[in-house]
């Protein structure tokens, strides 16, 4: 997401002197349970405003419902939390309109996936100067282990006990599918260096950045990121320098594949399902069509529009 | 009518005359005529015309739409007859009226459909396409036969046209063209001036050819010159030049023009009968203005997008029709539990479930009041004429963010199709939303600062300094806090609601048409208003003791009205939409199913309304109307 603030806030006396600290992006305690991978993310978004000192005013988390979309009470920021699935509609209406300010959607594999996955096929076909973030748990957690979509097969669940029935959605390869899908990257919480350095790539990209964030849950699906967690040989980073690049992780990680997230084929392939969890920016593509920059009009004053609507009436005069 | 004309025997009339013929020239105070063809021949366009030029000539104008739900449908069958009625007046118009006196009929099969839904005068003067009684097909003329049977039951007057010869003349495919030419012909009979009729034709393809306009015309003054070679009548409905200067569009026109006078910057919908003409109508012009159509992937996300572009401090509403409004139901409630200004139109129909697209129905009443889940109070009103469509979306706009809360305009099908003439509005820069306020916010202001008396608390929009803030859908304090404990739920209620009980004490009274005390009291909304006041004005001609009321504010209601119903000795409300009638089976008192309305007139003011509704699918008629006034009269009602 490129500072489209930078002039305004610069023109602003008051903001020039001003330094953001975290304190400032700081609200409410988060309540999330102990050990769950959305206090990590939410630290990771925090470093994130303070180092690109965004203004708190001029910044919109926009959520739905479930436990990741608590997000926006814990940010000291504007923030809308919504309705189950519709984040995006909300934030395509304040951004289409307000395009100056920072917007930022935080989703759960439910809403994003489930309930909202017609939003999110056509939120990545409008491609707004927005920041997505699917933080996916594979499970309905706040209301109490239901299977989700992203659920793997035959993990049991309240509504599934003899394990999940149906293979999981593959949020990457779902999102690489939709034309104008311009970036998509996957991070996970363990690993907050390159959690960051995503946000940041993902931030700085013009164009709407899908992040989706694997994310624990330690209280339904502690099972399904563990593994890799503990394993770093399951997981394999993508690495160019128009992705993301985290020297500080190559000691730990053996398997690096080099990709060009310029290319679209390549990505798609490293989406499909093989055994590995790949984490990196799969696409990028700064060249694809900005909805709100698309529909962009000419602001009129109040006395044009006065005239204008004076030669439209005429249109219709007896 | 009651002076008929005789017509034209067919041989003679498809004959060309000799010499100019002697003319009866009727002279009426109103006319209503219908065009009516198989779907793509354009009766719609012709009758939309016809009815402009009227309105532009002086007439008083009302014409309503005849419509199947389907683009095209198979060819003469009754029940894919399209086209318009046109009812011309020499006073204002109010609604359709009972009865066609004039029929232009392209096969007898579309003619058949109207005559079944008992929508022509017995004696109505049809002119029809005379190809189908000597068509090669042996089918199409055994159902020519055949219907002209069934047509025989009734004395209309029947003015055999050769349209189809006459336009092959001048076009291979006359289905493309016989609307212009049926055009000529009632520009003929009603002396329209053909070049008012031709400056529309040239707005209507403005963006076409310039050939194609001349074929129109072409068409146009052929069918003129046959009406005048081989018609022995005309008819005169006066006109009353107005001294003021007026306008003339259907209601969805004026919703979308209105909703631009209105100072709206966005509208978000999804394709919706009777609802999307609105956003064509928007589409061509809005971004001229400053303002975007956005049309989102559903209907849910329409309204989603509207309440964030609200939030973010733009004017924002979104265009539905029933279906999409039960759709937005969960948003709505999100707008008003946060706040959110937003202005939703529900262009009615018929329901429930996919009901009847195209047609009009006042059935989403309830639905609007009460459809949310929660106590979730808002603003419904509803417009009663096009006038009231461009006018009420500024009234809408205001009273949304005056009140931080959502306002339903409740349209329906009747007044987004029809047109009728209204003084030209004003437009004036007050009528402008204010550009968002991006101030630093004062110290100390929460975001919903509520005023304990009022319940009204100013609004924060992103960008202000200091104002930072999470709305939310969940129960929350004056911060924005989420608070589950009672007395944070029990008070966010109470602020939210009082707003509303403000706001209708700020409400006039309405005005009681006709004497303010009497034997019945009709009491009706939206698009029924010219229908009830025209037959309640027959009534009170015939010296029975009857007004009517009609209500443009539904939540809150208008002041006053347990006072005024008690000044009449019965109150009964006439709808578009289901109930019981009270003698049907196993209907009683207790278990009645009233019109909607009538359940809200009920439990608000304790007296005891009955109701009158039917749902034909089109709009009510005054002699309907009239006729369940007279089966309604209380007992020992002075005449």
């Amino acid at each position: 997401m490129t500072d489209l603030s930078c002039s305004l806030l610069s023109a602003a006396p008051d903001d020039e002197e001003r330094e953001w600290t975290l304190a400032d992006y700081e609200a409410a305690a988060a309540r999330w349970c102990p050990g769950c991978g959305d206090h990590a993310i939410l630290t990771g978004v925090e470093r994130l405003l303070e180092a690109e000192q965004l203004p708190p005013e001029q910044t919109v988390f926009v959520s739905g419902i479930g436990c990741a979309s608590r997000f926006p009470h814990y940010l000291h920021t504007y923030g809308f939390h919504g309705i189950h699935g519709r984040a995006l509609p909300i934030a395509t209406g304040i951004k289409l309109r307000r395009p100056e300010l920072h917007v930022f959607v935080v989703m759960g594999d439910g809403d994003c996936c489930s309930i909202g996955a017609g939003h999110w096929i056509h939120a990545v076909r409008y491609n707004l100067d927005i920041v997505a973030l699917l933080l996916d748990n594979g499970v309905y957690g706040l209301t109490k282990n239901q299977t989700s979509p992203t659920s793997p097969k035959g993990i049991p669940s309240n509504t599934q006990p003899r394990g999940a029935i149906l293979p999981p959605i593959n949020p990457i390869a779902a999102t690489l599918g939709v034309t104008n899908a311009s970036f998509v990257a996957q991070t996970g919480d363990w690993l907050p260096a390159h959690l960051y350095a995503t946000l940041q790539a993902a931030f700085h990209h013009h164009g709407l950045a899908f992040v989706r964030v694997l994310q624990r849950c330690p209280q339904y699906t502690p099972a399904i990121y563990d593994v890799a967690m503990r394993d770093p040989d399951l997981v394999e980073l993508l690495v160019h320098p128009n992705g993301v690049v985290v020297p500080e992780l190559d000691r730990l990680f053996k398997h690096k594949r080099p990709h060009d997230p310029a290319d679209l084929d390549a990505a798609r392939h490293l989406a499909e399902p093989d055994g590995k969890i790949r984490l990196g920016v799969f696409y990028r593509n700064e060249t694809c069509p900005v909805y709100e920059e698309t529909r962009a009009v000419a602001a009129r004053s109040a006395s044009e529009k006065v005239a204008l609507l004076g030669a439209e009436l005429d249109r219709y005069a007896v | 009518m009651t002076t008929a004309p005789s017509p034209s025997p067919p041989a003679s009339a498809a004959a060309p005359s000799e010499a100019r013929r002697e003319r009866t020239v009727l002279s009426l105070p109103e006319h209503t005529v219908e065009i009516v063809s198989d779907p793509g021949e354009g009766a719609q366009k012709c009758g939309q015309i016809f009815g402009r030029v009227s309105a532009k000539m002086g007439n008083g104008v009302w014409t309503v739409e005849i419509i199947p739900a389907e683009i095209q449908p198979p060819a003469r069958q009754p029940s894919s007859a399209s086209g318009n009625r046109v009812r011309i007046g020499t006073g204002p118009v109010t609604n359709w009226g009972d009865h066609a006196n004039l029929v232009v009929a392209f096969n007898e099969q579309v003619l058949l459909h109207r005559h079944r839904l008992d929508a022509l005068a017995k004696d109505a003067i049809i002119l029809i396409e005379n190809m189908w009684a000597t068509h090669d097909d042996p089918d199409i003329r055994q159902a020519w036969t055949d219907a002209m049977e069934e047509l025989g039951s009734a004395s209309y007057q029947f003015v055999p046209v050769p349209m189809e010869e006459e336009c092959l003349a001048v076009i291979d495919n006359p289905r493309r063209g016989k609307n212009m030419f049926a055009l000529g012909l009632l520009a003929w009979i009603y002396s329209r001036d053909l070049e008012k009729i031709k400056g529309l034709i040239a707005q209507e393809f403005r963006k076409k050819a310039e050939a194609i306009y001349d074929t129109n015309v072409t068409l146009l003054e052929r069918g003129w010159r046959w009406a005048e070679d081989h018609l022995d009548f005309r008819i005169d409905v006066p006109r009353v030049e107005s001294n003021r200067p007026m306008v003339v569009m259907n209601g969805n026109q004026a919703v979308a023009i209105g909703g631009i006078a209105a100072g709206m910057e966005l509208c978000a919908m999804y394709p919706i009968t009777p609802a999307t003409s609105a956003s064509h109508h928007l589409s061509d012009i809005f971004e001229r203005f400053g303002g975007v159509v956005h049309q989102a992937e559903d209907e849910i996300a329409a309204v989603g997008v509207a309440l964030g572009a609200s939030f973010a401090g733009k004017v924002a509403f979104t265009i539905t029709s029933g279906p999409g409004l039960a759709l937005k139901t969960e948003f709505i409630g999100l707008a008003i539990m946060t706040e959110t200004p937003l202005v939703v139109v529900d262009v009615q129909r018929g329901g429930p479930s996919t009901g009847l697209p195209t047609k009009v129905e006042q059935g989403d009443l309830l639905a609007a009041i009460f459809g949310q889940p929660g106590d979730a109070p808002h603003v419904v009103l509803a417009p009663a004429t096009m006038e009231e469509c461009f006018l009420c979306m500024t009234t809408a706009r205001r009273v949304a963010e005056a009140l931080r809360t959502v306002v339903i305009v409740l349209s329906d099908a009747n007044l987004a199709t029809g047109v009728q003439p209204f003084p030209r509005p004003d437009p004036s820069e007050q009528w402008f939303a204010q550009p968002p306020d991006l101030a630093p916010v004062r110290e100390g202001l929460r975001p919903y600062d509520w005023d304990p008396q009022r319940g009204v608390s100013p609004r924060v929009v992103p960008g202000q300094p200091g104002g930072m803030f999470t709305a939310t859908g969940l129960s929350h304090d004056e911060w924005s806090h989420v608070g589950y404990t009672p007395d944070v739920h029990e008070r966010g209620c109470r602020m939210r609601s009082r707003k509303l009980a403000v706001f209708q004490q700020m409400l006039k009274p309405p005005v009681v048409n006709g004497e303010p005390t009497g034997d019945l009291l009709v009491v009706g909304w939206g698009s029924t208003l010219g229908a009830i006041e025209e037959a309640v004005g027959r009534a009170r001609q015939e010296g029975l003791a009857v007004s009517s009321l009609h209500l443009r504010f539904l939540s809150p209601l208008e002041p006053g009205l347990a006072e005024i119903f008690r000044r009449f000795r019965k109150v009964m409300t006439i709808e578009i939409n289901y109930s019981d009638d009270p003698g049907d089976p196993f209907v009683t008192a207790e278990n009645r199913r009233r019109g909607q309305l009538a359940w809200l007139l009920r439990a608000q003011t304790l007296v005891d309304v009955d109701c009158w509704t039917r749902v034909p699918g089109e709009p009510l008629r005054p002699g309907q109307i009239l006729q369940a006034i007279h089966d309604s009269m209380p007992q020992g009602a002075s005449r």
